[in-house]
């Protein structure tokens, strides 16, 4: 990033936590129209900076090395397919996961977030399904808390030396797991129940999501994983040319 | 090359417990209705806060004066998993190819 985009970031960040503070504020996805409208707008001005972050830094990939957008197009490709698959869990009822760990790992959390909007303005447009109004708090959730756990644990695990795929799949469930826990926290926030405030309301609202999402976050880990490996065996160059391999490496 | 196979092995015992983590639930809860989590929220919501109205229908419902038909979501779902699997596997394809040229090559 040169100095001139670190400022416009930096401005948005500034002004994100501004309004995050004055109005007091006080998925998988949440529906549309259930989020009042200070809490859509507040989501919406918080992803700002991060979305802003992303374009800088999918526009820098693509300047070292037009090749990286293979991989671009590859991880949000993912993205769509993993989040259109609404998989039975142990629950009863459906859900479906995110994709955005592949992402995360190969380009950082930043530009992730780009990938997740575009799936989500997708999915709220033609499939009702989250929506327009909610679109700050999805995104937030999924292609921004998701992507930034996933890309911490992955670089705590390649610190540490932990084996390459179990650190993959580490990182794609738990951030999985994450989103829901956000989505759950953001309904909590909206609607605080009236005997235990936000805390009783986060605890229900993840009684929902939790055990539902358990399953599906250990699925998305091992299909990050499954991918990983493909594009270890045959990618080996693009993945060199993004970071992802270290030169010299076999 | 023995990296490669057990690649290979690992890969297909993966996909094996995806397709049973998947399917098990099925067959385990019979006569599950296997809604929507996004609708088990909205349940929820309104067990903590009463009746609630969302104050702002999806675009399209509102387009097309009514509820999407479940048919036509699935489509489009498909459609979208279908644009992503073909991304995917065209790159794939790709890769693949060209990792067989260069092997090829060097022998």
């Amino acid at each position: 990033m040169n100095t001139k985009e670190q400022r416009i970031v930096a401005i948005s960040a500034a002004f994100a936590v501004a309004y995050g503070i004055i109005p007091g504020v006080s998925a998988m996805h949440i529906m549309e129209g259930y989020l009042p409208v200070s809490f859509c707008i507040a989501w919406g001005v918080l992803c700002v900076p991060f979305l802003i972050a992303g374009f800088f830094s999918i526009k820098k990939k693509l300047q070292e090395n037009r090749r990286s957008l293979i991989l671009l197009a590859m991880a949000g490709a993912f993205v769509f397919v993993l989040s259109s698959l609404k998989i039975p869990s142990v629950t009863g009822s459906c859900s479906h996961m995110t994709g955005t760990g592949l992402g995360a790992i190969l380009f950082g959390p930043s530009a992730v977030s780009i990938l997740g909007l575009i799936v989500l303005i997708f999915q709220a447009i033609l499939l009702a399904h989250g929506g327009l109004t909610t679109l700050g708090a999805n995104t937030f959730s999924m292609a921004i808390a998701g992507p930034l756990l996933t890309f911490a644990i992955f670089k705590l695990c390649e610190k540490a030396k932990v084996n390459r795929k179990v650190s993959v799949f580490l990182a794609a469930s738990l951030g999985d797991l994450l989103t829901y826990c956000v989505t759950a926290f953001q309904l909590a926030l909206a609607y605080p129940s009236e005997a235990g405030g936000v805390a009783a309301s986060f605890g229900k609202f993840l009684g929902v999501f939790a055990p539902t999402q358990l399953p599906l976050a250990i699925i998305e880990g091992i299909l990050t994983v499954i991918i990983i490996i493909g594009l270890e065996s045959f990618a080996r160059p693009e993945l060199k040319t993004i970071g992802y391999l270290k030169e010299g490496e076999a | 090359m023995s990296n490669q196979k057990s690649n290979k092995t690992l890969v297909i015992v993966l996909l094996i417990i995806v397709c049973l983590m998947a399917v098990v639930p099925l067959l385990a809860l019979k006569g599950a209705e296997f809604g929507g989590s996004d609708d088990a929220g909205s349940v929820m919501i309104e067990e903590i806060h009463g009746e609630y109205e969302p104050w702002f229908e999806p675009v399209f419902e509102t387009l097309i004066g009514g509820e999407l038909p479940g048919e036509i979501e699935s489509l489009i779902f498909c459609l979208q998993t279908g644009i992503g699997v073909g991304i995917l596997a065209f790159f794939m394809g790709r890769f693949y190819e060209r990792k067989k040229g260069q092997s090829n090559k060097i022998e």
